[in-house]
């Protein structure tokens, strides 16, 4: 179904059209007006928890992605304070984990360098907590590296809604959040995981990778060394949206 | 002629990558040199800044009490402090021995490791007392501009040295913004 095009809302003073029930997020994105994001793939059903994407709907601010659109409110995304927000939200991240992009498998095609890319950041600006977290190298095909979870819940979520195994589970909280996996030892071998499950594809960040593919894709070709991930996260909408209502 | 701007440099807990990458702006070298002398830096072995600079690179992070020692130094003698690199921003990879307590990561490496002959932790009073951890820059003095990369890239530094001696802010554009 096509947007109504008597439907619109305003974002950053551009009228942007909507089909009913869509998120703000989703309409944004459709018209090509990328709003960063970080645990929201619109793929899967969103989730609301790590408010890169909050706007400001008539004067409140909202998580975009949960968002409904409604005819007529008046959105901003695109403003000084926003994106400093965004800056902070992507400092905290980066320093509360262990991510060493430069001995990193992900790198160049890890989600959150590449929003913290597009959001200029120059440096990390917060005391780093080097915190310990647990690797889990046992199973022979997939790799769960807690250093450098940002608690998105993708895996959760896709292994609970799309594969129906409940693998992976969040449990404590605050800073002492951590992925936990569904087995006797707590051990990726020990659980019913496998690769071609899709909650091991997701991951935006190198925490969840497949063994054997690290450095298949040379320096200059990754995903985010040849676009934005403004540009490339539109454009993919956009072939979604495309391909899934003409 | 307005006099040339000063510029030192310092390599920390670095590898020397950050400098390399310096060298790498090439014939850019002589442009720079045009504008700017260098005062004291591993490329001409001055030892010490005397008076005043005009910028201050410095590469790699905090690892033991000499670092703190030069860090201040540079941060006494620089009008701009520039952290240059992955480890002088966050610590990098030398910061993945925090992770492990001093005590195991020393033993590791004189006591346990592979091939160790006569086999004891160094003690030479002229060795410089290591840090519990490694440190970014910014944990211990004001930084006053990041350059990330590892290393940052010929043209990033490029960019922030003629921002930097134009009298300029130094802001790295997308294509060069870089933390690998």
């Amino acid at each position: 179904m096509s947007p109504d095009p008597r439907k619109t809302f305003r974002l950053d003073g551009r009228e942007i059209p909507f089909r009913e029930g869509q998120s703000v997020f989703d309409a944004a994105m459709a018209a090509g007006v990328y709003i960063p994001h970080l645990c929201h793939n619109p793929d899967f059903e969103p989730h609301s928890s790590c408010r890169l994407c909050t706007v400001i709907v008539n004067g409140r601010p909202f998580a975009s992605c949960t968002q409904p659109a409604v005819a007529g409110q008046d959105v901003k995304s695109d403003t000084p304070e926003l994106n400093e927000m965004r800056r902070s939200l992507t400092e905290m991240l980066l320093v509360e984990g262990n991510h060493y992009c430069p001995a990193c498998e992900k790198s160049g095609s890890c989600r959150l360098q590449a929003t913290a890319y597009a959001l200029g950041l120059q440096d990390t600006h917060f005391p780093q907590f080097f915190p310990h977290r647990d690797v889990d190298a046992s199973h022979p095909d997939i790799i769960l590296d807690r250093d450098r979870c940002i608690l998105c819940g993708l895996c959760v979520r896709i292994s609970r809604t799309v594969d129906r195994k409940n693998v992976f589970a969040m449990t404590g909280r605050g800073i002492a959040t951590t992925i936990v996996v569904d087995s006797p030892s707590g051990l990726l071998a020990d659980s019913r995981v496998s690769r071609d499950d899709e909650s091991v594809k997701h991951c935006p960040v190198g925490a969840l990778m497949m063994k054997g593919e690290a450095f298949k894709i040379p320096i200059g070709e990754r995903p985010y060394d040849k676009a934005l991930i403004s540009e490339d996260s539109v454009a993919q909408f956009q072939a979604r949206e495309a391909a899934a209502h003409g | 002629m307005a006099s040339k701007r000063k510029i030192a440099t310092c390599s920390l807990a670095g590898c020397f990558g950050c400098h390399m990458s310096l060298l790498d702006i090439d014939e850019r070298l002589l442009d720079l040199l045009e504008l700017a002398e260098f005062d004291r830096s591993p490329i001409n072995d001055i030892k010490e800044i005397k008076g005043m600079v005009d910028i201050g690179l410095v590469e790699g992070g905090l690892c033991n009490a000499e670092t703190v020692r030069v860090l201040h130094h540079f941060r006494d003698h620089c009008r701009v402090l520039v952290s240059v690199g992955e480890c002088a921003l966050t610590g990098g990879i030398p910061s993945m021995r925090n992770h492990h307590s001093l005590k195991a990561c020393l033993e590791e490496s004189y006591i346990r490791g592979v091939g160790v002959e006569n086999a004891h932790i160094p003690d030479d009073p002229e060795l410089p007392l290591l840090l519990d951890k490694v440190y970014p820059l910014h944990e211990v003095v004001t930084v006053d501009y990041h350059v990330p990369g590892c290393p940052p890239s010929a043209d990033a530094l490029w960019h922030v040295l003629s921002a930097l001696v134009a009298g300029r802010d130094p802001h790295l554009p997308p294509a060069l913004l870089k933390y690998d």
